[in-house]
C-alpha cells in the first residue's frame, strides 16, 4: 500500500474507500471526500454532519462511509475531523474551474483573493490556486476551513496550499 | 507523619481522572507531580484527539487538560505541585521533597503510581551532539516554551509521536527534512502521515540514520536504506544537511517507584516493555496499590483517562466509599469506553494482552 509506504493515497486506493463520491456524484455539484483509510477508534465526522450522510455505527473504529445522495457539501465536517482527512470539491464551480474545500492550521492564513501554490497529496506544487473563502469559526477551534479554485482536472489532486514564497 | 485515604502519583491525565473519579465518591485525594503545573503530557499535546464525543474527539489535548483541570478543582481534591515522590515504603508511605528542599513522609491507604513514561533514545555515532533531541523534549520546547530547536529537523520514528511533533514542527516553522523509519511501513495513523506528507516532508520507510555529523552541534545527517532484515545496505548511504536529529523512537512505562514497591512485573514488547502486572481494577499485586495510564503500559491519552478513572472508582469502592454494585456500574461503562479505544488493527493486540493479563491468571508472569 502505497499509504504505509509514502504516507499518502494513490488515485487506486482512494478510490476503494466508502467515502470517496461517485464519478455521477461529484458531477453534480459540492460533494464531501473522506479519506479516512484505516480502522482508527474515531467518529467525529459521522457527529459533525447534521444531514446524516455519513455513516460510522456503533463500532467505532469502522471506516466513515458516505451516502453520498444526503451530502449537501456545506463543509461542516472538514474542521471536525481530527485526522484532517475530510476535502470537500465542486466539479461544477465554472466551465474550467472546481474548488476544493481542505482544513488548514499554518498561520499567517492566507486571504481571501490571494494566489497560492496547490500542493498535492505529495506535497507538490501541481498549480496556482485562488483562494475564494477562509472561515474560522470559534467552533472550528483554530482549523480554518479554506476554499481554493483550481484546474478542474485537479480537484482530486489538490490537498493543501501554500502561500507564494515572495510574500512569506 | 502527614495522613490521606488516597495519594495519587502523577497529575497526568490518568492521575487527574483517577482524582476526579474518587473525589466525587467523597475520597480524601492527595494528588501529588513534580511539576510547576498539573496535567503531564496533555498540554504539550496542541493537536485534536480521536475517539468519540465521550473520549473528548475533537477536542485539542491541551483543552482536555483544562476541563480535567476544572475538574479538579471542583471535586475537592488536594493538588500538591513542585513535589517529587522519591520513595515508596513498607506501609504504602511516601517520601516526598517538594520545592527541591522541604522532606514530607505522608502516610495513605491507597495509592495509584500514574508516573506515565520516559522516551527511549537511539544510539549511533555522533548522537551526544547538540541538536539530536527526544521528541518529547521537543515538544515541551516548541509547544509549551515556544522556542524553535532547529529550522531543518530530521525525524527519526514514524509512529504517531514522530508524526504529531513533525506536524508540530512545520507548524511552528521549520522544515522538517525528511521523516526516516526502520520499518518497512509507517507505524503510526496514516491520517497523521498524510498531513505531513502533503507539506512535502518525504517519509522515507525501510531508511535509519547512520551517523549524525558536526563539530559541536548537528550539521549533518548520514541516512542509509535498511534490507528486509533491517541490516544497512552498503553503498546506499546519504547525507543531509540537518541542525537538529529528533528520536521518537518509543517510550517505555516509568517504572522505578513500582519496582521498589516490589509489585510483579512482566515485559510485553507492545506495551513498551516492563510494566507491572495489574488486574481488571488496575490493583497491582500489592494490595491497595494501583496503577493507571502509560505506566500501565504506553498508550494514549484517552486510554489512560479511561485507567485512570477504573482506578480512582476501585479504590473509592475499597476505601468504602462506594458500595459493589455502584462501583461495578460505573466500570462497566468504563470498561466498555476502553474497550473502544482498543478495537481495530492498532489496538487488538493491546486489548487482547489487556484482557490476558487481567484475567487469565499468571499467563504473563515471568
Ligand atoms: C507527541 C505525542 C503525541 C501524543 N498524541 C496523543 C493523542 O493524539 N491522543 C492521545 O490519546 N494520546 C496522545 N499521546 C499520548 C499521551 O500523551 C500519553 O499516553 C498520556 O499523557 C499518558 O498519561 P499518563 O497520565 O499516564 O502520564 P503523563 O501524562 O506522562 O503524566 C505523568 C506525570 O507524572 C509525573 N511524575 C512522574 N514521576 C513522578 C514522581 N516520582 N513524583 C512526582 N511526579 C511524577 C510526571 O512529571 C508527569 O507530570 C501523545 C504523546 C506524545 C508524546
Ligand atoms: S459536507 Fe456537510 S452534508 Fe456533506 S458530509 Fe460533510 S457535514 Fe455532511
Ligand atoms: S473524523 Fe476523520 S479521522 Fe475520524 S473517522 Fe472521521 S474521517 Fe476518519
Amino acid at each position: 500500500m502505497a499509504l504505509l509506504k509514502n504516507g499518502y493515497l494513490s488515485q487506486d486506493e482512494l478510490q476503494k474507500l466508502p467515502g470517496v463520491p461517485t464519478p455521477e456524484r461529484l458531477a453534480k455539484g459540492p460533494v464531501v471526500v473522506i479519506e479516512c483509510a484505516q480502522e482508527i477508534p474515531c467518529n467525529p465526522c459521522e457527529t459533525a454532519c447534521a444531514k446524516g450522510a455519513i455513516h460510522i455505527g456503533e463500532n467505532i473504529i469502522e471506516l466513515p462511509v458516505l451516502e453520498e445522495e444526503k451530502c449537501s457539501g456545506c463543509a461542516l465536517c472538514v474542521a471536525a475531523c481530527p485526522g484532517q482527512a475530510i476535502f470537500v470539491v465542486d466539479a461544477t464551480y465554472s466551465e474550467t474551474e472546481g474548488t476544493v474545500t481542505l482544513p488548514y492550521e499554518y498561520l499567517p492564513l492566507p486571504q481571501k483573493g490571494d494566489l497560492v501554490d496547490g500542493l498535492n497529496r505529495a506535497g507538490e506544487a501541481v498549480c496556482t490556486a485562488r483562494v475564494l473563502r477562509v472561515v474560522n469559526p470559534e467552533k472550528y477551534d483554530h482549523t480554518a476551513v479554506i476554499t481554493i479554485a483550481v484546474p478542474k482536472a485537479l480537484i482530486m489532486e489538490v490537498r493543501s496550499l501554500r502561500r507564494k514564497q515572495s510574500e512569506v | 507523619m502527614r495522613e490521606t485515604e488516597f495519594a495519587i502519583v502523577g497529575a497526568g491525565p490518568a492521575g487527574l481522572s483517577a482524582a476526579i473519579e474518587a473525589a466525587r465518591a467523597g475520597v480524601q485525594v492527595t494528588l501529588i507531580d513534580e511539576n510547576e503545573k498539573p496535567g503531564g503530557q496533555l498540554f504539550k499535546q496542541i493537536h485534536k484527539f480521536f475517539g468519540s464525543k465521550e473520549h473528548y474527539a475533537g477536542v485539542r489535548g491541551i483543552d482536555i487538560g483544562y476541563q480535567l483541570l476544572d475538574e479538579v478543582e471542583k471535586c475537592g481534591a488536594e493538588v500538591m505541585l513542585n513535589s517529587v515522590v522519591w520513595g515508596i515504603f513498607e506501609n504504602l508511605d511516601l517520601g516526598i521533597i517538594q520545592n527541591g528542599k522541604r522532606n514530607l513522609h505522608l502516610q495513605p491507604k491507597k495509592v495509584l503510581l500514574a508516573t506515565g513514561a520516559v522516551e527511549n533514545a537511539l544510539a549511533f555515532p555522533g548522537w551526544t551532539l547538540a541538536g539530536v533531541m527526544g521528541a518529547g523534549a521537543i515538544q515541551t520546547l516548541v509547544n509549551v516554551h515556544r522556542v524553535l530547536p532547529g529550522k531543518r529537523i530530521l525525524m527519526v520514528g514514524s509512529g504517531n509521536v514522530g508524526l504529531i511533533v513533525s506536524y508540530q514542527l512545520l507548524q511552528a516553522g521549520a522544515e522538517v527534512v525528511a521523516l526516516v523509519e526502520a520499518a518497512p511501513r509507517i507505524g503510526g495513523y496514516a491520517v497523521h502521515a498524510s498531513k505531513v506528507a502533503r507539506r512535502g516532508v518525504p517519509i522515507l520507510v525501510s531508511t535509519t540514520v547512520k551517523e549524525a555529523l558536526g563539530k559541536e552541534t548537528v550539521e549533518q545527517a548520514v541516512l542509509v536504506s535498511l534490507d528486509e532484515n533491517w541490516k544497512p545496505i552498503p553503498g546506499s548511504e546519504r547525507t543531509l544537511d540537518v541542525d537538529v536529529i529528533c528520536l521518537a523512537c518509543g517510550l517505555s512505562p516509568l517504572a522505578e517507584l513500582a519496582w521498589m514497591a516490589g509489585v510483579d512485573f512482566t515485559y510485553i514488547p507492545q506495551f513498551g516493555g516492563w510494566m507491572p502486572l495489574h488486574n481488571e481494577n488496575m490493583e497491582t499485586t500489592r494490595s491497595g496499590l494501583y496503577i493507571a495510564g502509560d505506566l500501565a503500559g504506553i498508550e494514549e491519552a484517552s486510554t489512560a483517562i479511561e485507567e485512570g478513572r477504573l482506578a480512582g472508582v476501585a479504590a473509592a469502592e475499597s476505601l468504602g466509599y462506594l458500595s459493589p454494585a455502584a462501583a461495578e456500574e460505573q466500570k462497566t461503562v468504563i470498561r466498555k469506553r476502553l474497550n473502544q479505544l482498543r478495537e481495530g488493527p492498532f489496538g487488538e493486540a493491546r486489548k487482547e494482552i489487556k484482557e490476558q493479563l487481567a484475567f487469565g491468571g499468571g499467563k504473563w508472569r515471568y
